[in-house]
């Protein structure tokens, strides 16, 4: 099985999260051991409270776990510095979000420069990488627009242009279909799925089992644990 | 390159707040604005105040009897005159008067008691007639020398003064010569007063000591062995270092600037309180500025901005705000130097020290001011940045 053999990019073990509220202690992770590899589209799948954002910003390199070890392509997060954690979210992950977390100020060429800035890519090859992004997302037409001029759809491909342009190995997206209608989230769903049988390992944050259906693997958190980590087709 | 591009973001992220920008920026114009404009202001009157002492000529030594019992007369002129490096010597006495003459009346007016050598001490110039002689004064001739304004008033021109009656406190006087315009100095306006024969005025004012002498050194670098002989010999004659003193104009400079230079540190000072408000104002601003971009900076911090690129970016928006005020500031004191100067009837200039200890100033004032506002959005938990609507 070819999957099988592709390297494990993304390592969890025994991850425990803990926040303190008041005198009660909270276990946003409870334990959680998840391996993703290479070339994976994988579901993350919970209710709200059931730890899957938490999960999310330990896989994103955003939070750093109360005890237990994260291995992101080899290296070990631990120990990390602010400065390095920032340069391994810049390069490793492309982040898509819900509320695509666009600059309005700048124009859909500048947000998707951004991340190649603080890569301090060129800034004639940083030019020609966002280009390209955007034409893969099919807004070659419309670089220079600003957020506010492109529809839910097309603001959620300038989005997915910026995570793609530091060429990171993982794209983390977070409900990316939320604040869409359901045709533009179709459009957005057929995106990942190209990009994933274009090589990419994709990780999908999502209450929505429907969406969580269209992955190769889901894997249900509820309560800070792992219930169910299922392989499609494999019943 | 990194820093050019800060700078462009910045520019572009105080644009997009123009009307907010610019409220900043205004503490910063009006402290820069005020603080040159101020220090201006004190070194144009130091340098009119100093033009019109070298004006009188910087080989001048004033004599000043302070012993009522010491008394000086003619002999001792003569003998101080004859000093090694003394060149000129003129007692004087003052006082002052109502002068007439058919057309009109002047209140008063300073009239001086000098000899012949007096206008040359004092470096005046002649515009027309004669210059008092020693045979006036040892004549105690009734001749009387205008100043330029005083011949105007009371003649309408310099030259229709000539040869004319001028009543000086009801004594009749007759003017033989009128000076040029000499503007303003230390001891007053040179162009309302007059002067006449050293005897007529000991006479008129009934005043027979000489305690106040001007002389002249021989050359400027004579001048301090000019001061030290004429010192030697009102020692011997009064017999105390108590009872005379002799300034020459370079110590009268040094304590006069020594006044002007305490003035423009306090008006510096006091317009540099403006600053520091300009700058609290910045760190205000900058401050909420953080809170609203709250987000933005959660996300740039996910797509791997570090602390560094989010410092930077706040750090150069505090220094081109305050710089840009400062800037402004600067365009609006050299605006203001021209209707400054014709206010206040003196020459207000801008010297470059000025104009770049005000720049490197509002540049101080971004740094100090914004490095707080720039190292709190730094410090941002991008999670929490993240979640903030």
């Amino acid at each position: 099985m070819k999957k099988e053999e592709a390297k494990v990019i993304i390592d969890i073990r025994n991850m425990y999260k803990i926040y303190e509220m008041g005198s009660e202690e909270v276990h946003a992770l409870d334990g959680v051991n998840l391996q993703i590899r290479e070339h994976e589209f994988v579901a993350i799948i919970g209710p709200s409270g059931s730890g899957k954002s938490t999960l999310m910003n330990m896989i994103g390199c955003l939070d750093t776990p109360t005890s237990g070890e994260y291995i992101l392509d080899g290296i070990s997060i631990e120990n990390y510095t602010e400065n390095e954690l920032a340069h391994i979210r810049n390069v490793k992950i492309g982040f898509i979000f819900q509320q695509f977390n666009l600059f309005r100020r700048l124009t859909a060429l500048e947000n998707v420069e951004m991340p190649a800035k603080y890569n301090r890519v060129p800034v004639e090859e940083r030019r020609a990488r966002a280009v390209e992004a955007l034409k893969m997302v099919g807004l070659g037409e419309r670089i220079y627009h600003r957020p506010t001029e492109l529809s839910g759809g097309q603001q959620q491909r300038v989005a997915i242009a910026r995570s793609l342009v530091n060429k990171p190995p993982i794209l983390l997206a977070d409900e990316p279909t939320g604040n869409l209608d359901s045709k533009s989230g179709e459009e957005i769903m057929k995106m990942m799925h190209q990009l994933h049988s274009e090589g990419n390992t994709i990780i999908l944050i999502t209450h929505d089992n429907d969406i969580a259906e269209e992955a190769d693997r889901v894997v249900r958190i509820f309560d800070g644990r792992i219930h169910e980590d299922k392989q499609k087709g494999a019943k | 390159m990194v820093y050019t591009e800060a700078f462009i973001s910045a520019v572009k992220a105080i644009w997009a707040h123009k009307m907010r920008s610019f409220l900043t920026m205004l503490g910063i114009i009006i402290g820069i604005f005020s603080v040159t404009a101020l220090i201006s202001v004190a070194q144009g009157t130091t340098a009119s105040v100093t033009s019109s002492i070298e004006s009188m000529g910087s080989n001048l030594l004033t004599i000043n009897i302070m012993d009522r019992r010491t008394s000086l007369d003619a002999k001792d002129i003569e003998a101080i005159s004859e000093l090694e490096g003394v060149g000129m010597v003129s007692p004087y006495v003052q006082s002052t008067y109502t002068l007439r003459s058919s057309i009109s009346t002047m209140e008063d007016i300073s009239t001086y008691g000098v000899n012949a050598d007096y206008t040359k001490i004092v470096e005046y110039t002649l515009a027309t007639g004669r210059e008092l002689t020693d045979e006036d004064s040892d004549k105690r001739m009734r001749v009387a020398v205008l100043g330029s304004e005083v011949a105007t008033e009371l003649y309408n021109t310099a030259d229709a003064a000539i040869g004319q009656e001028i009543s000086i406190g009801g004594t009749r006087f007759t003017v033989v010569g009128v000076l040029e315009s000499e503007g303003t100095s230390s001891s007053g306006n040179e162009d309302e007063m007059i002067l006449i024969p050293f005897s007529t005025a000991q006479r008129m004012m009934k005043n027979t000591d000489i305690s106040s002498i001007y002389a002249s050194a021989t050359s400027s670098d004579t001048v301090e062995l000019a001061q030290e002989n004429i010192e030697d010999y009102l020692y011997q004659v009064s017999g105390s270092e108590d009872n005379y003193m002799v300034f020459n104009q370079s110590e009268v400079l040094e304590s006069l600037e020594g006044v002007t230079g305490t003035l423009t540190m306090m008006l510096g000072g006091i317009a540099a309180i403006s600053l520091l408000v300009g700058g609290i104002g910045i760190m205000n601003i900058m401050l909420v500025s953080v809170t609203e971009r709250t987000r933005e900076i959660g996300i740039q911090k996910a797509i791997g901005a570090t602390r560094k690129d989010i410092l930077t970016q706040f750090l150069i928006e505090a220094i081109l705000v305050s710089g840009l005020g400062g800037l402004l500031g600067l365009g609006l004191a050299y605006v203001s130097t021209g209707p400054l100067g014709s206010v206040l009837d003196m020459t207000v200039e801008i010297e470059s020290w000025v104009v770049i200890v005000s720049i490197g100033f509002s540049l101080a004032v971004g740094i100090v001011f914004g490095i707080y506002p720039a190292i709190r959005a730094s410090k941002l938990n991008p999670i929490d940045a993240l979640r903030y609507e």
